[in-house]
């Protein structure tokens, strides 16, 4: 039989001593974490980049991904996002008594596998393991350090004629997570969560072009179109996104037909949005185009100042329609 | 496949606008009205209403299920979902509709304990009741014609299979009966319709044959791309402008004259029309779906001896004058004020489409 | 009311059919299709195939249209 975690894994005890040396630490082997001590002491001396997030996400393993992996790129994503060169990672388990063992092995081996390929290190952490009832399985906090790398100036250097980038297809992990929540997705379906680091696509980009970038941005809850409307709001420009050159996967069109969804609403994973000068569009695209990842890459939309704080869309018959944030939660509709 | 591309993105945009506008200059102001909440999120996701001239106006009328469904429907739905034992199953939307009382909805009852879940298809609901043989699966099923012959292969289903752990509380309406009453209201003023593609498929395209023949109004049925938006609005526009009612079926690929033969049998041997009440209509006789004696042993409605409690209104929510077409959204006092998709009074503004909560996500 | 899509029918199983649409299938009802046949496209709405279609249907569906545009 599979087994469990009980209430004694998180008492501090004999038993977390055994979760920490059997699975944690083989997995994550290195200097500042083997010491276990309340913190990591860590070298560096340059400007810092500093970001936190927790992971909820329901299943845990979804197609393209898990909570583990997602732990991963989320905190580093963002770290990206603020212009630094992720370093360290914090990672806190909440464990439910009850969660199988194998599965938290497989969680854990996904957040060492996805450390390595970012170049970064766990450097401290914590498990806690909460009555069965009160948590959903496994929930993860991990905060993530970085050095910075580029000095981005923020919205409120957006000027009209700026240009919109995005780094790939839209919506894949909203899409996906709410396809296997519905239990709709069958084995070895196309449909996948972009989830993935962005840590080299921001770099190319950066390296491309640094001083002509306005503001990076993961758009993850929401999506696309949540994520715009947060640089636009309160600020004297618009945004204007062109429907027919949004790069949308036609598995994920196909899952937000079925479902009632909107791509431009649904969570990215791994997708980054770049507002740039005019100037240096094309050639932070085909930066970022030859990153792994990267291939789809487009240009889609500008920034106007005909409707100021609003995000518009031109569809393909010329008409035009305002984005405005997602509002309360998505769910599947059919009527 | 089945040309889709050439659908939803039409040649010639210019052109069909321009042939619409040589119409409408010479009707005046019109007024077009569709009954289907596909067709309000269409328009509303096309950003149709845009490049249209400024005589024609797009009107959304009862056309969203959950938005006709009356609040004290709901509050007796409210009220089984606290029975123990009892799982409640619908349609995602279904979940976020207020009753009588602001913020009360099977989600929030959910939140308190309820047993609430979404699901894609009612087939869903009977598979959850076979595996949880000691829980009473009510899935409550709304829609209309389109809908009902899946709700009624449910049930024969749930039949076959003796799955006695399953019931569906139909909350299904007809098209036909609330149209016409709309029609025959004093404050009605549509010029023409575009009728619902979807439910035409299961009904045929003869079934909005009285609009032309009993009331002298044009109708297009019309599929939900945007090229058959433009076409559908272009032969109202022009029938209009003729003086020549009549009905038009746009939507060819999918709805045949007769309709669907086979899933009209469907709901003829489970379903018997009955009167029906709408929210902003009132009780219209035959305008429901009610299920027949021989499978009340499914019905919800009978076995848990279910009676709505007396009609409430919401206190100054405009829903029932917006679903007949006689305000818009923004008229409300409640509109992006009290009444938002986050925090919703009425029931346009629950579902993506009811006219409330797009008029709110895409702007007017 | 009805939000609906067009789906291509991969594999018949007595009254369900495995369909697809950009890639992602579906086990779908086809009680009241009749004859239904691999390869037909049918109309999804909650599950349940509500009428067939076809190119041929599709083709004459846009030649109608761009007659109504001439036309008018």
């Amino acid at each position: 039989m599979d087994e469990k975690i009980t209430l004694d894994y998180g008492s501090g005890g004999l038993k977390t001593s055994e979760l920490i040396e059997s699975i944690l630490l083989p997995a994550f082997k290195n200097d500042a974490l083997s010491r276990l001590g309340d913190g990591a002491v860590l070298p560096g001396s340059d400007k810092l980049v500093f970001s936190t997030d927790s992971f909820v996400v329901s299943p845990w393993r979804f197609p393209g991904g898990d909570i583990g992996k997602l732990s991963v790129c989320g905190t580093v994503n963002d770290v990206c996002m603020a212009g630094g060169a992720p370093k360290y990672l914090s990672l806190s388990f909440i464990i439910e008594e009850g969660f199988s063992f194998q599965d938290f092995r497989d969680i854990v081996s996904s957040v060492a596998e996805e450390a390595r390929a970012c170049d970064v290190s766990i450097v401290t952490g914590d498990t806690k393991v909460v009555d069965a009832g009160k948590g959903d399985g496994i929930y993860i906090n991990t905060a993530g350090i970085g050095f910075q790398r580029a000095d981005l100036p923020g919205k409120e250097s957006i000027r009209p004629g700026d240009a919109v980038l995005v780094s790939g297809t839209i919506g894949c992990h909203g899409a996906a997570v709410m396809m296997a929540r519905s239990g709709m997705l069958a084995e070895n379906s196309p449909l996948r969560s972009d989830c993935a680091p962005l840590h080299e696509i921001s770099a190319a980009a950066l390296n491309a072009a640094g001083p002509d970038i306005r503001v990076l941005r993961d758009p993850t809850r929401g999506g696309i179109a949540t994520t715009l409307n947060e640089f636009t709001e309160g600020m004297p420009f618009s945004i204007e996104l062109g429907e027919s050159v949004l790069p949308v996967d036609p598995a994920v069109e196909a899952a937000c037909d079925m479902l009632g969804l909107d791509p431009l609403y649904c969570a990215c994973e791994g997708r980054m949005l770049i507002i740039c000068s005019p100037g240096s569009a094309d050639q932070i695209l085909a930066a970022v185009r030859a990153v792994p990842g990267g291939e789809n890459a487009a240009r889609i939309g500008t920034v106007t100042e005909d409707m100021p704080g609003k995000v518009l869309l031109r569809t393909p018959i010329g008409g035009r329609r305002i984005l405005a944030k997602l509002t309360g939660i998505q769910l599947p509709r059919i009527c | 496949m089945l040309y889709d591309r050439w659908f939803k993105n039409p040649e010639d945009v210019p052109l069909i606008l321009e042939k619409i506008r040589k119409y409408s200059d010479r009707t005046g102001p019109i007024r077009l009205m569709e009954v289907c909440g596909t067709h309000t999120m269409s328009i509303a996701r096309s950003g149709i209403r845009s490049i249209l001239p400024e005589n024609v106006q797009l009107l959304s009328g009862p056309g969203c299920p959950v938005c006709v469904t009356p609040a004290n429907m709901i509050d007796m739905v409210l009220d089984l979902s606290q029975q123990p034992g009892v799982l409640i199953t619908s349609y995602g939307d279904l979940l976020r509709v207020p009753g009588s009382k602001h913020g009360d909805s099977l989600l929030s009852r959910r939140a308190l304990g309820g047993k609430v879940e979404s699901v894609y298809s009612p087939m869903d609901a009977v598979r959850i009741a076979e595996e949880r043989p000691d829980t009473e699966v009510i899935f409550l099923g709304v829609g209309f014609e389109t809908t009902a012959p899946g709700t009624a292969a449910c049930i024969q289903e749930a039949v076959v299979r003796n799955v006695e752990n399953f019931s569906i509380l139909s909350l299904l309406k007809r098209t036909e009966p609330a149209i016409r009453s709309l029609i025959e209201a004093d404050d009605f003023a549509v010029d023409g319709f575009l009728c619902p593609g979807h439910v035409a498929a299961v009904t045929g395209a003869n079934g909005f044959r009285f609009l032309p023949e009993d009331y002298r109004l044009p109708g297009v049925v019309a599929g939900f791309e945007p090229a058959d938006l433009l076409y559908s609005i272009l032969a109202l526009t022009e029938m209009i402008a003729s003086g020549r009612p009549d009905l038009k079926n746009e939507y060819t690929r999918l709805v045949r004259s007769g309709g669907n033969p086979a899933a009209l049998a469907l709901i003829d041997q489970v379903f018997e029309a009955a009167p029906s009440d709408w929210r902003g209509l009132g009780l219209i006789e035959n305008s429901g779906y009610a299920i027949r004696k021989q499978y009340e042993k499914w019905d919800a409605a009978k076995k848990y001896a279910l009676r709505p409690s007396e009609p409430k209104d919401i206190p100054g929510c405009r829903c029932a004058q917006i679903i007949r077409g006689v305000m818009r959204p923004a008229q409300c006092p409640l509109f992006k004020t009290a009444c938002t998709p986050d925090n919703p009074v009425g029931p346009c503004m629950v579902s993506g489409e009811g006219a409330c909560a797009a008029a709110y996500q895409y702007g007017e | 009311m009805c939000l609906a899509m067009p789906m291509k029918i991969n594999k018949i199983d007595g009254s369900s059919a495995e369909c697809e649409a950009g890639g992602l299938t579906q086990n779908i009802r086809i009680d009241f299709i009749k004859d239904p046949k691999p390869g037909d496209y049918v109309m999804v709405h909650a599950g349940f195939a509500i009428e067939r279609m076809t190119e041929e249907e599709a083709l004459e569906n846009m030649e109608l249209l761009e007659e109504l545009k001439n036309a008018l």
